[in-house]
């Protein structure tokens, strides 16, 4: 072969016997990691890239049709006593944007930028249980779907974004509006604990070697935190979603104050959920933000400890706040004064990191690229809408703005300025490492400022058109009171917001065609998902990395060891142990499966069903049975091949030769 | 093999107990998200007891002969489960397929007794909010008993058919993890649904 020489004068060569050698791990990689071809392949997919671009593209989604409705109300709020929407298209449309921006936009979304995010920053080749993963982005997509395909044909709920019974129950809730809410909560629940569960064990389990806990970015902290509040929190809303369910379609009386049940009792399942939901979508908003002003200040984030105690405490206090939402339903005085206080208690640790990330900039030499412009949209944003928040934290003052446009313009800044601007920082900060292109950086600035201003003038007048006493949810107003030149502000400050979304999605498209390419490190950051290529391979990292120090890719030498000794042709992965992340086991992942889709499209039936008959419920558990059993069940040649030594060393002939009678 | 500094990993182990694999990750995942829905569950049957005078409301006392003996039932069954969980450590192969045998058949058991349960709860879930509390909270676990039949039996399927991996002992020993679990969540809720009523 003419080969054999060129490869013999190679291996003289050290340096090149190495490439040669790195070229085959990496064909070898590329084989066992990547994607099957084709539109099966495409299904089949459980690499955590794949799922979470499709998790990303698809909670964006919502997002733009969830924004569409808004311009819809702000259309018609627009003057008073306006026809554009009669009265139930606008309930149903005031309750679509609340529920798609919520559950379909704001908590996906934040999952699945950790589902990209989180193995690369920790130096995993995948997420854990990666066929899991694939589940929740297919459970979540056939939810979404089944709300909006309901909304079309005039089935959207219609009783706000928290379904109060009774307005929702049996008794004024009529046809089955308000069980496709509830079962699309389901959905969205099952998705984001599964999720969940996959953060929790990445963040404990797969992590680089020398990652120990105090080294593991503040990102990842904060999905970490966001993960737990996942798990203790959507308990709660299914159970609550379970009982409004059962209590329309079967009888129960849960909610039925005539037999016993209580409608406050729903207020208090879906805020003992609702508030930490908050926290849900703004605590990795706050990773988002220290992770870019780090990178752009050009030195490490000041104060680490004190953020991630800070990130852990307001986890912890974000489950005591719940009865603020419910001031205005006559409860002790005594309770009211409690949860006050831990209402104004949370500014604290907010305090904290807020006081961190301006020590951070003082320290640093700040470049204001268009990642860092969101960041300081943030904080302007931020603080307004925490300081609103303190305010209402006080009873007598939410009494008084309670359920008006005050309310609504509080949490549009907690949420846009906490949530929404961080996130677009997060989306011009990676684009580069997803895409493998750079956003085009003026057209950047330019959708931040039109953004933010489009921002402030829609919402801040509503801060004062509920002090002037517009109440939330009406569909139209009187001339005579007076709310409309600043209602017609606030649709013309929407009108830039949209544009600024506009501009947005001209950049990407434009960059995706015919942006600059990316290096590995475009911005000079320091985690470790700028340590390899721009898209990164199937497999992330060539040899998985190890770090040195929190700010790895800034402090660790030229020769910082790699991991090697995993096999390529298998999805091999490093287990590492908890606390000091050294290495403890090699773990064998799944192959790419169509299984994760079939089990979701059982689950769907089962779900969609239970809207109309109870007997879904046990008939429809057939074939998700019969699909996890296909999901989990090992292919045999594969089992075959994984090398049991442990088994050998323990039973030495005897095991094979059990195995050898019954098999 | 490569010439820079590295770390070698290829000699580790491909399975382990206790908190080292994944599984454990995940089967905690579980029990901490159940758990806290039946926390909650406890939760609002004490919301709805607490404003009403007669608990239950109206219906006679739930009898609790076929409640305990499932209690008694779940209890017992905890020994092969202890037994599995043993074998499955020490990767006893003919160990594991026996005493999960057993388990299956204790949960089975449960699993039957339940239904019986149902008919002498004295009351309907569509009768009050009492009713559908105590209905639901006892559907609940329920379902818990059904799933860790159904996948016990998956899993010992796996065991006799073979082939045999190191990680289906962990699998085996996470699977008497979760029936703890399960076991776990029936001594509160038994208490709540046939005592409760009489003691408060
Ligand atoms: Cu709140």
């Amino acid at each position: 072969m003419a080969e054999e020489p060129l490869k013999r004068e190679l291996a003289n060569d050290e340096a090149l016997a190495e490439e040669v050698a790195d070229e085959h791990e990496r064909r070898a990689l590329e084989k066992t990691w990547g994607d099957e071809p084709g539109f099966w392949g495409w299904l089949a997919s459980t690499n955590h890239k794949t799922v979470g671009k499709r998790f990303i593209y698809t909670a964006f989604g919502f997002f733009i049709l969830a924004g569409i409705l808004a311009v819809l109300m702000r259309v018609q709020l627009a003057r008073p006593e306006s026809t554009f929407l009669n009265p139930d298209l606008y309930n149903q449309i005031f309750t679509m944007h609340g529920t798609t921006m919520m559950f379909l936009f704001a908590v996906p979304v934040m999952e699945a930028v950790a589902v990209f995010i989180l193995p690369l920053m920790l130096g995993a080749r995948n997420i854990a249980f990666p066929r899991l993963n694939a589940f929740g982005y297919w459970v979540y997509l056939f939810g979404g779907i089944m709300l909006w395909v309901a909304f079309v044909m005039n089935v959207g709920p219609d009783a706000g974004w928290f379904a109060y019974v009774p307005l929702s129950g049996p008794e004024y809730g009529a046809g089955k509006r308000a069980d496709f809410w509830a079962q699309m909560i389901t959905f969205t629940e099952v998705s984001a604990l599964v999720v969940a569960t996959e953060i929790i064990t990445t963040f404990f389990k797969l992590r680089a070697p020398g990652m120990s806990l105090n080294r593991v970015p503040i990102y990842c902290w904060s999905v970490l935190v966001m993960a737990f509040m996942v798990f203790f929190a959507m308990p709660t809303i299914a159970w609550a979603s379970a009982c409004l369910m059962m209590d329309r379609l079967i009888g129960t009386h849960f909610f039925n104050p005539a037999e016993g049940g209580d409608p406050l009792l729903w207020q208090h399942l879906f805020w003992f959920f609702g508030h930490p939901e908050v926290y849900i979508i703004f605590i990795p908003g706050t990773g988002f933000v220290s992770t870019i002003l780090s990178t752009f200040s050009r030195r490490p984030i000041f104060g680490y400890t004190a953020l991630v105690l800070s990130l852990v405490s307001t986890g912890f206090i974000g489950f005591g706040l719940w009865v603020h939402h419910m001031f205005a339903t006559g409860l002790p005085r005594l309770g009211e004064s409690f949860f006050t206080g831990a209402t104004i208690m949370i500014a604290i640790p907010s305090g904290v990191q807020i006081f961190c990330w301006i020590a951070t900039l003082w320290g640093g030499r700040p470049r204001f690229k268009s990642p860092m412009m969101f960041v300081l949209g943030f904080f302007f944003i931020f603080v307004i809408g925490g300081m609103t928040g303190v305010m209402q934290g006080a009873v007598p003052v939410d009494l008084q703005v309670h359920d008006t446009y005050f309310v609504v313009a509080h949490f549009h800044y907690v949420l846009i300025g906490g949530a929404v601007f961080p996130l677009f920082g997060a989306f011009h900060y990676w684009f580069p490492k997803v895409t493998g292109r750079m956003l085009g950086e003026k057209l950047g600035h330019l959708t931040f400022w039109v953004m933010f201003v489009g921002f402030n003038l829609t919402f801040f007048p509503m801060h004062i058109l509920g002090l002037r006493g517009m109440p939330r949810r009406v569909y139209t107003y009187q001339p005579h009171l007076g709310w409309g030149d600043l209602n017609l502000l606030a649709s013309a400050g929407g009108v830039l917001l949209t544009l600024g979304v506009l501009l947005f999605i001209v950049n990407a498209l434009r960059s995706l065609r015919a942006g600059v390419l990316a290096s590995d490190n475009p911005w000079g950051a320091a985690t470790l998902e700028w340590a390899t290529t721009s898209p990164p391979p199937a497999y992330n990292f060539l040899y998985p990395p190890t770090v040195d120090s929190r700010d790895t890719l800034w402090t660790q030498p030229a020769d910082q060891p790699v991991v090697v000794g995993l096999r390529s042709d298998v999805r091999e992965v490093l287990v590492t142990r908890t606390l000091d992340a050294e290495p403890d086991l090699k773990a064998e992942f799944p192959d790419s499966s169509i299984w994760p889709l079939l089990a979701a499209l059982a689950t769907t039936a089962m779900f969609i069903g239970t809207i109309f008959t109870p007997w879904a419920f046990p008939v429809g558990m057939v074939p998700i049975f019969a699909t996890l059993t296909g999901w989990f069940w090992p292919k045999k040649r594969q089992a075959e091949e994984r090398p049991p030594e442990e088994v050998k060393q323990k039973h030495g002939k005897r095991y094979y030769k059990l195995r050898g009678q019954e098999s | 093999m490569s010439a820079r500094p590295n770390i070698d990993v290829s000699n580790l182990p491909t399975f382990a107990f206790g908190h080292r694999p994944l599984t454990w990750w995940c089967t905690w995942s579980l029990i901490l998200i159940e758990g806290g829905m039946f926390v909650v569950i406890f939760a609002t049957y004490f919301f709805l007891r607490t404003p009403v005078p007669d608990w239950p409301p109206g219906v006679a006392y739930p009898r609790p002969f076929w409640g305990t003996v499932n209690l008694v039932i779940i209890l017992v069954s905890c020994l092969p489960n202890h037994w599995a969980k043993k074998a499955a450590e020490s990767l006893d192969l003919r160990g594991v397929r026996v005493w999960l045998a057993v388990m299956i058949v204790f949960a089975f058991a449960a699993t039957a007794v339940r239904f019986v349960e149902f008919g002498y709860l004295n009351c309907r879930w569509d009768q009050n909010a009492y009713g559908s509390i105590v209905w639901v909270s006892m559907g609940a676990h329920l379902l818990h008993l059904v799933t860790d039949v159904l996948d016990s039996i998956v899993l010992l399927a796996l065991l006799i058919v073979g082939p045999v991996e190191g990680t289906r002992f962990t699998d085996a020993s996470e699977n008497a993890l979760y029936w703890y679990f399960v076991v776990a969540l029936w001594v509160p809720l038994y208490v709540i649904i046939y005592w409760v009523p009489r003691w408060m």
